[in-house]
């Protein structure tokens, strides 16, 4: 996942974070935020891989319709990051092609 | 005199498509005609599995057939490969019929014993659960064992049809889409078919329409006794390899993805889901494989397969309209390359194989 | 194990779920709400009632308005089941759930009515390059906006069309984060075919004095606003990092690093189509609606639709829709007379009336372009299965009529989006290859789960009557 933040908190936001590990590396993010929204906060740009052609993907529609921005989340791949709010201790990974048998 | 078309066919469904495109190899004018987007199509519905283990046990010709298509289908998806550019994903690694219980495993095995006694090419071998687990290790606790069959096999049902589809339109098959046959009569020495917006004539007519030749049949002095038999399929995400063997409700497909099922319910002409049979599905689905507890079923499916009272297929000329035939079976998959290559070789005045003597409509008359 | 059954469960908490769910359980119904998200707001008043923002002035008065709406549901006494995933619905009115908060519980419950509010979602906009990372719904970001307080930080491009992507500029302009451009593709013909329908959209000014000030905030913000654009397409390697647009005669690019995509919305008809309700085409927005009758009923008896899930209104319609809906089902249920009923109905259908009233000014003239929904052929149309519009026109070609049989040929619609994203395109691009109104073309089939259910929630989704028969399994013989 690469490193560069296109969005960020607009000034007077709520500063209260908690941590998530993203891929093995911690990073403090809003903590009313879903997890698509905490991703790009931290300057994930690509979510994951399609299955198909390995294609790189990132949310499209933020509202849980596109399924773009499926990554692992605690051990479950596939989850829609828009559709799940953070905590405090969640890793997330993404997700490159077909997900594992687990 | 000659008709527009030697062959008309209808039914753009696997045994249909089969059958065209065999026709169309071989040089013979064939015009399909088919159904609507929304008809019922007993093709979408299919698992994909190319199987011969356990068929025959009313009559060991069945398997046999089954057997002899199963020889047929490497060449068969390799010519189909090279004329449509798409991957079939043909695999022939044998099948597995899992057993939950040992009554189960018994009753499969005695089926099995009798058909190899009649034909020693039907081969299986047993797999007691430390077997089973040494060639499927993600297989669950809760399972008595199961039979092995090299015979069995899988591909792509869907893209077995795409490549038919583009192979009959190399071979200068005619496929005519939302041409509901509205009536066949003798004419001039073959046949006119009338399909409401338009009319034509061939030398033989086929009728490979599934649940539709039910009225088609007796057009043409043929009876089709076919019933509905409802299957609900759950088809989970692509997850990576781990299923190298299909078997009669988990199948893994090249792309990935799980196939689950294979309820058989009486519904008539209802092909929708329901809540019972899906859980009934997940729950055996999760005894067999409990590592897909967590594996995401993206959509589910029903499809009416079309049910002869024996399951056996029926190929039949008319008497009272020579050179009107009708082909129906529920495993148009597994028959389809027996269809293209064996029984077009009879449509086309060929002798009638012996194997075929059983598969009559009369077998069924009271 | 019973399973309860309710007199009316509502699905979704944007205006429409929350009005009917206010006005039906003062009638003394027992209501149930389920929704997927996390808190009651839908899209349009999403975190109304616990706003991140520093000022949530930031997003207009209309949501403001909405905070209101939000919090009076919030306090009301009734069942509110947020994160919870309603996958089918049968003709019975059985719901099945899979909740993702607490312990995540698989389970059904039963209605005596049913009320969809699951409102719509932006239209799919299949330009090449719009799979790239950085390419998003003008929605979408407006989503980030008010859930996660966040914004676009570095050049981003607005393109496309519609009241959306005026209101998110202008909010983008209020944050001190204007856009880089607007690239407009609202066809100029559209303009003239709308004001045939600017007396309908003068009864109620308000929208349309809302969308001058919008426009003229633009304008005044300086921002440039290029119009008539007729083409798009997203570059750049792995991501977004310019787009191209054709307007005018010329070809041009715009670096951006984030493009955000707008052709209006849709409604959103997965619940109601894997039900087997009816639904007709409406070819004034463009997309299916489910058939109702003039309380909101559906073709499935007891099953009504309130707001933007059955056609596209606006938010204050919705609410008003869900108010009139839950008179219709209070009555249906034997909580209010039919003359009782038809008296409060009537200002309601007053007010519904003079909401609706712009609506085909707007669906002019914001109609989108064809170019914009029969891509080219290079395009991506199935983002799940990555099928192209080129191939799409092929099985056409091949002998596909309809979605299903190309669905069934090429995998586009098998992912895991159900179709949400193409099934529309994938109709357009068939109806144009066999010259055939889209109407005629048709939609994919659609059937339980309507979003992907794990294989551990499904087996205990229903509990098997013990005194039935095992299902028969079928056995090839």
């Amino acid at each position: 996942m690469q490193n560069v933040s296109l969005f960020s908190q607009i000034d007077g936001a709520s500063p209260r974070t908690v941590r998530i590990v993203v891929d093995g590396r911690p990073v403090d993010v809003p903590e009313y935020a879903n997890v698509a929204a905490a991703l790009l906060y931290a300057g994930v740009g690509v979510f994951r891989r399609t299955p198909v052609g390995a294609a790189p993907r990132a949310p499209y529609c933020m509202m849980g319709v596109c399924f773009d921005c499926l990554v692992e989340i605690d051990g479950l791949p596939n989850q829609q990051a828009c559709m799940v709010r953070v905590h405090d201790g969640m890793e997330v990974k993404a997700m490159a092609g077909a997900r594992a048998l687990v | 005199m000659k008709q527009e078309y030697d062959f008309a066919v209808v039914g753009g469904g696997l045994v249909g498509m089969a059958i065209a495109y065999g026709l169309a190899k071989r040089g013979q004018k064939t015009i399909v005609l088919d159904g609507e987007d929304s008809s019922v199509r007993a093709a979408r519905g299919n698992f994909g599995l190319i199987w011969v283990s356990g068929k025959g046990k009313k009559q060991v010709d069945y398997g046999r057939w089954s057997l002899e298509s199963a020889l047929l289908w490497p060449a068969f998806a390799a010519e189909l490969e090279e004329a449509s550019s798409l991957s079939l994903g043909y695999s022939r690694q044998g099948g597995i019929s899992i057993a939950l219980t040992d009554d189960a495993l018994a009753g499969s095995v005695d089926t099995l014993r009798q058909l190899h006694a009649r034909d020693a090419r039907l081969t299986y071998d047993i797999l007691d659960r430390q077997q089973l687990t040494e060639r499927i290790p993600e297989i669950g606790q809760n399972v008595a064992g199961a039979v092995y069959s090299e015979n069995d096999g899988h591909v792509s049902p869907l893209y077995t049809l795409r490549a038919l589809f583009l192979a009959f339109e190399r071979a200068c098959g005619e496929y005519v889409p939302e041409a509901p046959v509205m009536s066949i009569e003798r004419a001039n020495g073959g046949f006119r078919v009338d399909t409401g917006k338009r009319t034509l004539e061939a030398g033989r007519v086929v009728l490979c329409a599934g649940l539709g030749n039910r009225e088609l049949a007796p057009m043409v002095g043929l009876t089709a006794p076919v019933v509905p038999l409802r299957g609900q399929i759950l088809v989970t995400e692509r997850v990576r390899p781990f299923l190298k063997y299909p078997t009669l409700s988990v199948r893994q497909t090249a792309e990935g993805s799980i196939l689950l099922g294979e309820s058989a319910e009486d519904v008539g002409m209802n092909d929708g889901v329901t809540p019972e049979i899906v859980a009934h599905i997940a729950r055996k689905a999760v005894t067999q494989f409990p590592l897909l507890k967590n594996v995401r079923v993206v959509r589910a499916w029903g499809a009416l397969r079309v049910m002869t009272p024996d399951s056996m297929p029926v190929y039949e000329e008319s008497a009272t309209h020579p050179g009107a035939f009708i082909a129906t079976c529920h495993s148009g998959v597994t028959l389809a390359a027996a269809h293209c290559e064996v029984l077009v070789a009879w449509l086309l005045g060929g002798q009638r194989p012996s194997l075929l003597d059983y598969f009559y409509a009369k077998r069924f008359a009271v | 194990m019973t399973i309860e059954t309710v007199d009316l469960v509502i699905i979704g908490a944007g205006p429409a779920g929350m009005a009917c769910a206010l006005d039906a359980s003062r009638a003394g119904l027992d209501v149930v709400v389920l929704d997927e998200n996390p808190l009651p707001g839908g899209q349009i008043y999403r975190n109304a009632g616990c706003s991140p923002l520093p000022d949530a002035a930031l997003l207009g008065d209309d949501y403001t308005y909405g905070a209101d709406l939000v919090t009076r549901f919030a306090r009301a006494s009734l069942r509110y089941w947020p994160d919870t995933l309603v996958w089918q619905i049968t003709r019975a009115l059985e719901i099945s759930f899979t909740r993702r908060s607490g312990a995540a519980a698989s389970g059904q419950i039963c209605a005596k009515a049913v009320v969809i509010a699951n409102g719509a979602y932006e239209r799919p906009c299949p330009v090449p390059g719009w799979t790239l990372p950085g390419v998003m719904g003008v929605g979408a970001a407006q989503t980030l906006f008010k859930s996660s307080a966040m914004l676009p930080d570095g050049p981003v491009v607005l393109a496309g069309s519609g009241p959306l992507m005026y209101l998110f500029a202008w909010q983008l302009i209020q944050a001190a984060r204007a856009p880089a451009a607007i690239l407009d593709t609202t066809p100029s013909r559209n303009y003239w075919r709308a004001l045939a329908e600017l007396p309908g959209a003068l009864r109620t000014p308000a929208y349309l004095l809302k969308g001058k000030r919008l426009l003229s905030a633009i304008r005044r913000s300086g921002i440039p606003h290029i119009r008539h654009v007729t083409r798009l397409s997203v570059k750049g390697d792995g991501r977004a990092e310019a787009v191209q647009y054709t307007g005018n005669g010329r070809t041009s690019t715009l670096a951006a690093s984030i493009v955000l995509l707008h052709q209006g919305v849709v409604a959103n008809v997965q619940l109601t189509r894997s039900i087997g309700c009816e639904h007709r085409w409406d070819e004034a927005q463009l997309c299916w609606h489910p058939r109702t009758d003039a309380w909101g009923e559906t073709t499935v008896p007891n099953l009504f639709i309130a707001g933007d899930g059955g056609g596209i209104h606006g938010a204050i319609a919705a609410e008003t829709a869900g108010a009139l809906i839950a008179l219709a089902v209070s009555n249906r249920l034997g909580a209010l007379s039919r003359d009782a009923r038809d008296e409060q109905a009537a200002p309601l259908r007053r007010q519904l009336d003079r909401h609706r009233a712009v609506r085909p000014f707007l669906d002019t003239l914001y109609r989108p372009a064809d170019a914009f929904r029969r891509p080219a052929d290079e395009t991506i149309v199935c983002r799940c299965e990555e099928i192209s519009a080129g191939e799409i026109r092929s099985m056409a070609r091949l002998g596909c009529t309809g979605p299903n049989q190309s669905k069934s040929f090429s995998r586009c619609g098998m992912g895991p989006c159900q179709g949400r994203l193409c099934g529309l395109t994938v109709a357009e691009l068939l109806a144009e290859v066999h010259a055939k109104p889209v109407a005629e073309v048709g939609y994919y089939r659609i059937r339980p789960p309507i979003k992907p259910v794990s294989l551990g929630d499904l087996a205990v989704s229903h509990v098997p009557d013990l005194n039935a028969a095992q299902p028969t399994e079928f056995v090839p013989k």
